[in-house]
């Protein structure tokens, strides 16, 4: 990572003001978000919305095509163009010829996209943005933070110092009155422009409709009071049918704002008469920019199905900690990471993709169904096989791709941690590593790891088998656990089996972007874990589950190697999450708890591959109650604990603030234990409160189940 | 579905009202316009864009009725009035928004500058839904389609809702259940 880059980091996490705002805004969003959409059924929705977008995406000519026969039938012109600066010369031409001397704008992503403010001041027309937004961010010449709200980095004081500078009045910080001084400024410029500029939120094929969603009331006047209007359209808007307008305008208001509508949506089909009569002159600049070209990319097409609507922003946790100037770019958050890939170039988002920690949770609330951080892992691969991995990362999976040199590198810091640890934790890392224990406690590599420890257990005659898949963190930081999950299985009548040459599960190497070596660690893998004929092969490490599960299927599949994918299928099928497997014994009468428990208070934290890939929330819980738990839910229990696998190593300015945010929701429950399913969340939350000394003990669930088991 | 409308619109800022007849609905109206202190002065007049409530009704005595009030909505004169009132086609009970086909520039005028907005309804036209609507308008017919929901609002200014930025600060609705089938 470059520098600068580092840099406006640190200064974007230390921004009291910014991260206060993101902050406030994100708890706000996730609860009324979720009341917009009370009695919509969302799945259902967003299926249609991405059917019906990924059909234009599709047939992206046929829709150009066909509105541009039907807008120019009904008396607009129409231009299409691919390359940014053809569309920037068109619009200054249409203003030529019109004599336009000063522009009002509505809000429009893609004239941000291609910098027009600035060329058409340059060919010396004077252009106002008038939402309220982006006007402040033009006065203070900056780029929009966000997709829908452009200004949110910035405080009322700022606005004010803005706001007086413009009118030569020194203003207070009082909101309605600032908005009013807007109100005053920019009516007078509505009232004169020669022309207006809008945006599309979408386009309509069949029936070269237009259509733009606003909630001040500028888009209404700047679409109906000069005689010339440009809408700057991205070919992305398309939808075929007029009816298609329907679940989009049902998702876009709730999704970014959590509004059922907003104030003002306003479908133009058509020029309509102007003011004094004469008939308007409208035109519609339907721009490629690259996205025809995404769309025939069968990794990104779906990112045509994006409706902007930003809830991807409002929900990250990333984001919220950031903000959108560090990327960079015109479009941020994790939808801009891709835009920027594609509309810049893959290159100029080498930085910025590398902060997706690959939570999952814009997957979850995206209206348009992205697989956002699937599609950002593509761009970490890609640029790795433009690339190459940097020096520091080739020599660690050099590392993990050799399976012997890798577990004798394990087993050899276990003695040369020795200085460092006290107790469980490594406490002080010395000198350029001293970072990476800022805030946090890392675990001290075990002497005797679970391999070896297994070998010693004596397991009762069963029946039935598992293969057990421990993960680097139980193998060799934590192999207690699996010491329980033995005593667990025993006693459903399931002998647990580790097959000794299993490695890495690739996701390291996978979210790093060195697919060959997740593919090599894949393969491994599959020989090792099928090679013994088990009913199950459980992991109690969610990550390693949804690699066994999905990823060497999909890494396999990346990198064209057909030859291991019908074992790959068979391992996905054998596959099992610890919890959800303990739940089924229970449930099958297999397993029961002891009775009349009562073990206390305790919070539980979702882990984000357990909770968003593998879809178990509930198993836990309900587990830990029978075990006789008392569940207190903690503020936010899904997000994300920002530990990420190596993203803390890389980005620890980051991921420390976000385990602050998540150790102060668990201390609020007052729950003197938080239990979790992840063994690499145990080893960031257990390391964040063995240096904060508030003493909750942190626990993967299957240590507090193993023992209250009959 | 009229009382889950009053519920959504009022939920996100505006003003309903119920009238029986189109002369209680016309009473109503004047006398809002007197009690704002519509005048014949810039910044107080009051434009009245053509609407089926003004079917028969004598322009010329409400005009003199109230000093200030004109229905020649032009550009200028909506700038400058503090009342717009204009004629909506439907409204929709879930989000609580009033539709109309506004290719008439001075109806979208009546509506877009004045301070206050208000929107005659007849209460028939109440629907259920975005998508009850849509079956109803044609983009072939009507080249300016306009959803409003509720006043102007922003929250670009450290995300504190704020009614007003461009649009009106106020919107009135007037159902009037005299007004069948106008559209």
């Amino acid at each position: 990572m470059k520098k600068n880059f580092k840099d406006s980091i640190s200064s974007a996490v230390n921004n009291a003001t910014l991260t206060g705002a993101l902050g406030k805004f994100s708890e706000a969003y996730k609860v009324n978000r979720q009341k917009a959409y009370e009695g919509i059924d969302f799945e259902a929705l967003r299926a249609t919305i991405a059917d019906r977008k990924a059909y234009a995406a599709s047939h992206l000519d046929l829709m150009a095509d066909t509105f541009q026969a039907r807008a120019e039938a009904l008396g607009a012109k129409v231009f299409r163009a691919s390359d940014p600066e053809k569309v920037k010369e068109y619009i200054l031409k249409v203003a030529r010829d019109n004599n336009v001397k000063t522009v009002v704008k509505s809000k429009s992503m893609a004239s941000e996209e291609i910098h027009l403010n600035p060329y058409l001041e340059k060919n010396g027309i004077t252009v106002n943005e008038t939402d309220l937004g982006e006007w402040i961010i033009q006065l203070a010449g900056q780029k929009p933070s966000h997709m829908v709200m452009p200004a949110i980095h910035m405080t009322k004081e700022e606005v004010s110092d803005l706001f007086s500078k413009e009118v030569d009045e020194r203003l207070s910080t009082d909101i309605p009155r600032l908005v009013e001084v807007a109100r005053q400024e920019l009516r007078s410029k509505f009232l004169a422009a020669d022309m207006g500029i809008s945006g599309g939120n979408l386009a309509v094929a069949e029936t070269g409709s237009i259509v733009l969603v606003t909630n001040e009331g500028n888009a209404r006047m700047v679409t109906t009071l000069p005689k010339v209007h440009v809408a700057l359209v991205g070919i992305e808007k398309f939808v075929e049918k007029f009816e298609d307008i329907v679940p989009i305008l049902t998702a876009l208001p709730r999704s970014a704002t959590a509004q059922l509508l907003t104030s003002y949506v306003s479908i133009i089909s058509g020029p309509s008469q102007n003011t004094d009569g004469s008939m308007k002159e409208l035109h519609i600049v339907l721009m490629d920019n690259r996205r025809s070209e995404m769309a025939d990319d069968p990794k990104f097409k779906q990112a045509m199905q994006c409706i902007r609507c930003g809830s991807c922003l409002n929900v990250c946790p990333i984001f919220r900690l950031v903000g959108g100037h560090v990327f960079g770019s015109v479009y941020t958050g994790g939808i801009g990471t891709i835009l920027t890939a594609w509309f810049d170039k893959l290159q100029e988002s080498e930085d910025i993709q590398g902060l997706c920690i690959q939570c999952g949770n814009c997957k979850e609330v995206c209206p348009g169904k992205l697989d956002i951080p699937e599609m950002i892992l593509e761009i970490r691969r890609r640029l790795v096989v433009d690339k190459g991995q940097g020096l520091v990362q080739k020599a660690i999976f050099s590392v993990v791709n050799n399976r012997r040199l890798f577990h004798s590198m394990l087993r050899t810091a276990s003695i040369t941690g020795k200085p460092f640890t006290s107790g469980k934790f490594i406490r002080h890392l010395p000198m350029f590593l001293s970072d990476l224990t800022d805030g946090r406690s890392l675990p001290a590599i075990s002497a005797v790891p679970f391999r070896d420890r297994i070998k010693k257990i004596k397991q009762p005659a069963c029946k039935e088998k598992a293969a057990f898949y421990a993960g680097c963190l139980i193998d060799f930081a934590y192999p207690e656990m699996g010491e329980a999950i033995v005593r667990i299985l025993n006693k459903a009548g399931i002998e647990l089996v580790f097959p000794d040459d299993q490695t890495c599960c690739g996701a390291p190497a996978r979210y790093n972007g060195a697919y060959e070596v997740a593919a090599n660690n894949a393969v491994d893998n599959i020989k090792a874990l099928l090679k013994e004929d088990v009913k199950y092969v459980v992991s109690a490490c969610p990550t390693c589950t949804v690699a066994l599960k999905h990823e060497f299927i999909s890494t396999l599949e990346s990198m064209e190697q057909s030859e291991w994918l019908p074992q790959a299928r068979q391992l996905s099928e054998k596959t099992c999450d610890f919890s959800m497997l303990v739940k089924q014994l229970v449930d099958e009468g297999r397993l029961s708890f002891k009775e009349g428990q009562k073990l206390g208070k305790l919070t539980y934290h979702d882990s984000c591959h357990l909770k968003r890939t593998l879809n178990v929330s509930e198993q836990p819980r309900e587990l830990l109650q029978k075990a006789g738990y008392e569940l207190t839910e903690m503020f936010e229990c899904d997000m994300c604990c920002g530990m990420g696998g190596s993203y803390s190593i890389k980005l620890p300015e980051i991921s420390a603030p976000i385990l602050q945010r998540k150790l102060k929701n668990i201390k609020d429950t007052g729950a003197p234990v938080v239990a979790m399913d992840c063994p690499g969340c145990v080893m960031q939350i257990g390391g964040g409160f063995d240096q904060d000394g508030s003493g909750v003990k942190v626990k993967h669930t299957l240590e507090l189940l193993a023992d209250q088991l009959k | 579905m009229y009382d889950q409308f009053k519920v959504r619109a009022e939920a996100v800022g505006a003003e309903v009202y119920r009238l029986g007849t189109k002369a209680q609905a016309e009473e109503f109206i004047t006398s809002f316009m007197k009690e704002q202190g519509v005048a014949d002065r810039k910044g107080a007049y009051a434009v009245w864009a053509e609407s089926p409530l003004l079917d028969g009704c004598d322009k010329n005595a409400l005009a003199l009725q109230v000093p200030g009030l004109r229905f020649d909505v032009s550009r200028e004169l909506a700038a400058d009035a503090k009342i717009g009132v204009s004629e909506m086609g439907w409204a929709l009970a879930d989000t609580g928004s009033l539709v109309a086909d506004q290719t008439d520039i001075k109806q979208r005028l009546a509506s877009t500058l004045p301070e206050i907005h208000v929107a005659i309804v007849g209460t028939d036209k109440v629907l259920d839904g975005k998508a009850s609507v849509f079956s109803k308008i044609n983009p072939a017919n009507s080249r300016y389609i306009a959803f409003i929901t509720g006043p102007s609002r922003t929250a670009d200014i450290e995300r504190v809702l704020t009614i007003g930025v461009h649009g009106p600060k106020r919107l009135v609705i007037v159902f009037v259940d005299e007004l069948g089938g106008a559209n």
